[in-house]
C-alpha cells in the first residue's frame, strides 16, 4: 500500500515537474550544453584558440604521458602498478594489431596504439563531472576516420596495386552476382568512415546527454532526487563500460580494415 | 507569453554559443579549431609514443623475456649439473662397491688357501696320529689278551684250589685256553 502510494506520488512530481518545466527555475535541462567548445580567453573561437575542447586535449596528451612515460620510467623488472597497466595496454594492442591485421601490420602498431590511447584517455577524462569530451564531437571522430581510411586505401594501392580493387570483387559467388556484390562492397567501403566516426561520437554524445538530463531532473524534483541520482549511477556505470569499449571497437575495427588492406582477398 | 521570451532567450543563449544549432557539434565554426587542436594533439601523441614509450616498454618487455629465459636456461644448467654430480657419485659408488668385492674376494681366498694348508697340514698329522694310536692300541691289545690268559688261568687255579681240589697247573692252563678259545 505504502509503496503504490510511493509510486504514485513520484510520478505525479515527475509528471508535475515535466508539464511546468518552462516557469519551474530548477528544472533547466540543457543536455547539449556540455558539449559547446567556447573559448577560454575571450569570446571568438578562431583556428588556434585556445578553448576548453583544446584544454581537454592537451589533457589526454598529460595523461598519456603519464601513464606511458612516467608510469614505465622505472624499467622494472617486477613492474609497479602504473608500470603493468602501461605493459597491459601495449601488449592489448600489439597482441590485436598482430592477430586482427596480422604480423606484417605491425609497423603501424605505434600509429594503431595513438588512436587507441588518444580516445581511451579522451572518453575516460570526459566522465570527470564538468569536463568536456573530445570524441563527442563528430568534427574529432570524423578526422580519426578519415585518416584510418586515407591510410588504408592509400596502404592497399601500395601494397596491392590495382590488386587492391579485388577486394570488390567477390571471387567466391557466382559470376552474375559478382557486379552486383562489388556495388555493394563499394558503397560499404565508403560508408566505413562515416560508421567508423558517428559510432564514436553517437556513443559517447548519447551517454553525456542522458546524465544531464537525469542531472536536471535530480535538480527539479528536490525530495524525491534519490531516482535520478540512481539513475546517473547506472548510466555513470554504463558509461566507464562505453568508454574503454568505444576506444576498443575503433581500434579494432581499425586493425580490420587494415587487415583488407594488407590482404585484399576474401 | 512570459514562456514564449523564455524560449527566445534560451534561443538566444544557444545561438550566442552553439551557432544558431541545437548540437553543438554541428557548429562548424568551432571545426577548424578543433581539427587544428586534435591534429596537434595526435601529432604529439605520436610522437611520445614511437620516440619514447613505446619504445622503452617493449625494451622492459624484451629484457623481462630475456632474464626469464636466462633463469630457465640457468636452471636447466643446474639441473643438468646436478644430475652429472649424481651419476659420477653413483659411478664412485659403483667402483668402490666393485673394489671391495674384489679385496674381499682376494682376502677370502687367500684365507681360503692358508686355511687349506692348515687342513692338509693337520689331516697329515691327525692321519700319522691316527696310525701311531692304532700301533699303540694294537700293541696293547695284544699285551692285554696276554695278560688276561695269565690271569684267567691264576684265578682258575686259585678258584680249583679254593674249592678244594688239586690245582695242575697244566691242566687248569689248557682248560683256561680251551675255554677262551670258544
Amino acid at each position: 500500500m505504502g509503496k503504490i502510494f510511493f509510486y504514485v506520488v513520484l510520478a505525479v512530481v515527475m509528471v508535475s515537474g515535466l508539464l511546468f518545466a518552462p516557469e519551474h527555475a530548477g528544472l533547466a535541462i540543457h543536455p547539449m550544453d556540455q558539449f559547446v567548445v567556447s573559448s577560454m580567453f575571450g569570446d571568438h573561437v578562431g583556428m588556434f584558440s585556445i578553448t576548453n575542447a583544446t584544454v581537454w586535449l592537451a589533457l589526454a596528451v598529460l595523461s598519456t604521458f603519464a601513464l606511458l612515460v612516467l608510469g614505465s620510467s622505472r624499467r622494472a623488472i617486477v613492474p609497479g602498478r602504473a608500470q603493468s597497466v602501461a605493459e597491459l595496454t601495449y601488449g592489448f594492442i600489439y597482441k590485436m594489431v598482430e592477430d586482427v591485421a596480422g604480423k606484417d601490420a605491425v609497423k603501424f602498431f605505434p600509429y594503431i596504439m595513438t588512436l587507441f590511447i588518444f580516445i581511451l584517455m579522451s572518453n575516460s577524462l570526459a566522465l570527470i563531472p564538468m569536463s568536456f569530451s573530445p570524441t563527442s564531437h563528430i568534427a574529432v571522430t570524423a578526422i580519426l576516420a578519415a585518416l584510418v581510411f586515407i591510410t588504408v586505401t592509400v596502404v592497399g594501392f601500395v601494397k596491392n596495386g590495382v590488386g587492391f580493387l579485388g577486394l570488390f570483387w567477390v571471387s567466391s559467388a557466382p559470376l552474375p552476382l559478382r557486379p552486383i556484390l562489388a556495388i555493394i562492397e563499394v558503397i560499404s567501403y565508403f560508408v566505413r568512415p562515416v560508421s567508423h566516426s558517428i559510432r564514436l561520437a553517437g556513443n559517447i554524445m548519447a551517454g553525456h546527454a542522458v546524465l544531464k538530463v537525469f542531472a536536471g531532473f535530480a535538480g527539479a524534483l528536490g525530495l524525491f532526487s534519490f531516482f535520478p541520482i540512481f539513475a546517473i549511477t547506472a548510466v555513470y556505470a554504463l558509461e566507464v563500460l562505453v568508454a574503454f569499449i568505444q576506444a576498443y571497437v575503433f581500434t579494432i575495427l581499425t586493425c580490420v580494415y587494415l587487415k583488407d588492406a594488407l590482404h585484399p582477398s576474401h | 507569453m512570459a514562456s514564449k521570451t523564455t524560449e527566445t532567450a534560451h534561443g538566444a543563449a544557444e545561438a550566442a554559443h552553439g551557432g544558431g544549432s541545437a548540437m553543438p557539434q554541428l557548429d562548424f565554426s568551432t571545426f577548424s579549431n578543433q581539427i587544428f587542436w586534435l591534429v596537434v594533439t595526435l601529432v604529439v601523441i605520436y610522437l611520445i609514443l614511437s620516440r619514447v614509450a613505446l619504445p622503452r616498454i617493449a625494451a622492459v618487455l624484451a629484457e623481462r623475456q630475456g632474464t626469464i629465459t636466462n633463469d630457465l636456461a640457468a636452471a636447466e644448467d643446474l639441473k643438468a649439473k646436478a644430475v652429472e654430480a649424481e651419476k659420477a657419485y653413483n659411478k664412485a659408488l659403483a667402483d668402490a662397491r666393485a673394489e671391495a668385492q674384489r679385496i674381499a674376494a682376494e682376502t677370502r681366498a687367500e684365507i681360503q688357501a692358508g686355511l687349506d694348508e692348515a687342513i692338509a697340514k693337520a689331516d697329515a698329522e691327525i692321519a700319522e696320529k691316527t696310525a701311531e694310536s692304532e700301533k699303540a692300541i694294537a700293541e696293547i691289545k695284544a699285551g692285554a689278551l696276554e695278560s688276561v690268559a695269565v690271569v684267567a688261568k691264576d684265578t682258575a687255579a686259585e678258584i680249583v684250589t679254593a674249592l678244594g681240589g688239586k690245582a695242575d697247573a697244566d691242566g687248569v692252563a689248557a682248560a683256561v685256553t680251551e675255554q677262551m678259545k670258544g
